[in-house]
């Protein structure tokens, strides 16, 4: 089911969480809301699901064209999981799960043999056979954000919402999750919004991915559309690790650091590369970052493969010749 | 071998704990068992039975565990709107609640004596109502004397006027167990159960008040446990009538006063035994109810 967010407004007191947010999110895409702190991604999330509501006017929620901006959270049909996942700590992980389900009226309400059924089967889906007796707090971080999860979509919703889904757990479970989520997704086809401040996971998750900031969109594509074309210097620098270079004439260009080749000072060409001197290196993974100052003084940042690294055998203070590939782009 | 713990310094405090206890709690109350022990099995068990002991009995245990679920029920609903709800006068409502602590309770029992006497503010409306259902329904038996009560003396010198007293002191117990539990709950499972469809009662009656509960028993427990060692407050709205409105403790400075010593010790020492027991199965309870402990 698509999402259609039109021209939406959102004022906290006289302060503009939202201001004039349209976006479309397809059936069945992930969609990723990314951003910085502060800039709207719940609010425009919580809006969504019915939990807050836009500044009376124009602004107009639909779900597969229907308006369901007067519609409270609860016949809205979403699944939200929240970022500290909000589970009900007095119930078992099967209470959890099968709450939605149980405070249905009677006439809708599934057998209690079915809803055992439905539990067996989201327990499974979010891998977590056999925990169905415990309680939240004795679950890790990670199995109390699956368990938000099945609770989330036993009600069967026609839209997810996640709210930095990733965000309370540590980089090792952080980064498996993350996969497990997008197999779990192209498993169930479900619509999905997403929120999170941190570009990789939006860049490696999403089909779309829509870069806020300060209660605007500011740019909305495919993560690789975005990451080679960004429309702003924000979104460039927001995106990864960018460097920024100043030209004699005050402008200045954004360069990521993959995009700077090297190589020895002997090969300089004056039509296309720059002298650099090496600053600093650092080599401890498979990518190597070398920091170089160029010859005006400017510092860059340079990724290279380990195994270039060690062809070159470089040391810092060495002199070196840089050029750097057209793909990178001329700043605003 | 001993176990190493992770935090020191166990055998030190456990010591100072069980010191500080027996000076403070346990020395008095083995005292006053001494005391009554001065008299035998035999003189225990007439002295108890006495019909008057029964009625200050069933009078104290039975006000002070209605005024306790009054205040329970009540508590819940104002620090519901204390916590809930921000509006003008919030800070003051807040600061009022600690009131019937600070009150010396010979003052709270004297005001509340001439609110509630059948000529008092409340006390006349009281008093008029009662009329009002004797004339049209005359009921009859135990409710038929209370009505009568009220209708002649307003709610005071009855064992309402016991009841209103102790419902008094006993509230602030409540909201101050449940007001830091219900300001930690937090939005956000409410918000959860909202969006998987439950309804505002339905998040009240299966997410709220369950994580409440615990704190609920322990407010009652407290007022409880207050309202049955109550005296200043209560001797001045009861009217101190034997047989009808005299209460426990009442009676235990009556018989002092009779220089009664071993008497009075008696009925202490039952009363505590009787208190002590209904508190440890209130906390075994609590333990069952208890989401945490399951
Ligand atoms: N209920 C609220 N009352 C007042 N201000 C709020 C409220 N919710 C959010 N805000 C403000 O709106 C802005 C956007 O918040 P939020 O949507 O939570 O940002 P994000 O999720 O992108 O970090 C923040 O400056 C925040 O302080
Ligand atoms: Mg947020």
């Amino acid at each position: 089911m698509s999402i259609s967010i039109k021209s939406i407004n959102k004022t906290f007191g006289n302060y503009a969480a939202l201001e004039n947010i349209s976006l479309e999110v397809p059936n069945g895409s992930l969609t990723a809301l990314l951003g910085p702190s502060g800039s709207g991604k719940t609010t425009l999330l919580r809006i969504v699901a019915g939990l807050e509501f836009s500044d009376p006017g124009e602004g107009r929620i639909l779900f597969h064209g229907e308006d369901v901006s007067e519609t409270p959270a609860g016949k809205r049909g979403v699944g939200f999981v929240f970022q500290h996942y909000a589970l009900f700590r007095h119930m078992t992980i099967a209470e959890n799960i099968a709450f939605g389900l149980s405070v249905l009226p009677r006439s809708l309400r599934p057998a209690k043999a079915e809803i055992h059924a439905r539990i067996s089967e989201l327990l499974k889906l979010v891998k977590l056979e056999g925990l169905d007796k415990r309680r939240p707090h004795e679950l890790s971080g990670g199995q109390r954000q699956r368990v938000a999860l099945a609770r989330a979509l036993a009600i069967q919703p026609k839209v997810l919402l996640l709210d930095e889904p990733f965000g309370a757990l540590d980089a090792q479970v952080r980064k498996s999750l993350r996969r497990w989520l997008r197999v779990f997704h192209d498993e169930i086809g479900l619509t999905t919004l997403f929120v999170t401040h941190d570009q990789e996971e939006a860049l490696e998750l999403a089909d779309q991915v829509v870069v806020m900031r300060n209660a605007r969109i500011e740019q909305v594509g495919k993560p690789q559309e975005i990451y080679d074309h960004p429309r702003s210097p924000f979104v460039y620098e927001f995106l990864g690790n960018v460097n920024k270079l100043s030209a004699s004439n005050g402008s200045h260009r954004y360069i990521r650091p993959h995009e700077i080749e090297i190589a020895f000072a002997a090969e300089y060409n004056p039509e296309t590369d720059r002298l650099a001197k090496i600053d600093h290196l650092f080599s401890a993974g498979p990518v190597a970052t070398l920091s170089v100052r160029l010859d005006d003084g400017q510092f860059l940042e340079v990724e290279i493969s380990r195994k270039q690294l060690d062809e070159l055998a470089l040391d810092p203070g060495d002199e070196v010749s840089i050029r750097i590939m057209d793909s990178s782009k001329s700043g605003v | 071998m001993a176990k190493r713990r992770v935090i020191p310094g166990f055998g030190l405090s456990m010591g100072f704990s069980i010191t500080y206890l027996s000076l403070i709690i346990l020395i008095p109350l083995a005292a006053l068992f001494i005391k009554a022990a001065g008299l035998g099995w035999a003189e225990w068990w007439n002295l108890l039975t006495t019909p008057r002991v029964i009625a200050a009995t069933k009078l104290t245990f039975g006000a002070s565990a209605a005024a306790a679920s009054v205040s329970m029920v009540m508590g819940l609903l104002v620090t519901w709107v204390l916590v809930r709800y921000d509006f003008p006068g919030r800070r003051l409502l807040d600061a009022m609640v600690d009131l019937p602590f600070a009150l010396p309770t010979a003052v709270a029992g004297i005001t509340l004596t001439q609110i509630y006497a059948p000529n008092g503010w409340i006390g006349q409306y009281i008093s008029q109502c009662a009329s009002w259902i004797q004339t049209n329904y005359q009921p009859g038996g135990w409710l038929g004397g209370q009505v009568e009560d009220l209708a002649a003396k307003g709610a005071a010198y009855s064992p309402i006027g016991v009841f209103i007293a102790l419902t008094f002191i006993g509230f602030p117990f409540v909201v101050r167990t449940l007001q830091p539990v219900m300001e930690d709950l937090g939005a956000e499972i409410e918000e959860a159960a909202a969006t998987l469809g439950a309804n505002r009662w339905i998040v009240f009656r299966r997410v709220i008040l369950p994580l409440l509960v615990p704190a609920l028993i322990t407010g009652f427990t407290l007022a409880f446990a207050r309202a049955i060692g109550e005296y200043g407050s209560v001797i001045f709205i009861s009217g101190n009538l034997p047989m009808k409105t005299e209460i426990l403790p009442l009676l235990i400075v009556a018989q002092l006063e009779q220089f009664k010593y071993e008497a009075a010790a008696v009925i202490a020492s039952a009363m505590l035994l009787v208190s002590f027991a209904l508190l440890f199965l209130i906390n075994l309870l609590q333990r069952r109810l208890d989401w945490q402990h399951r």
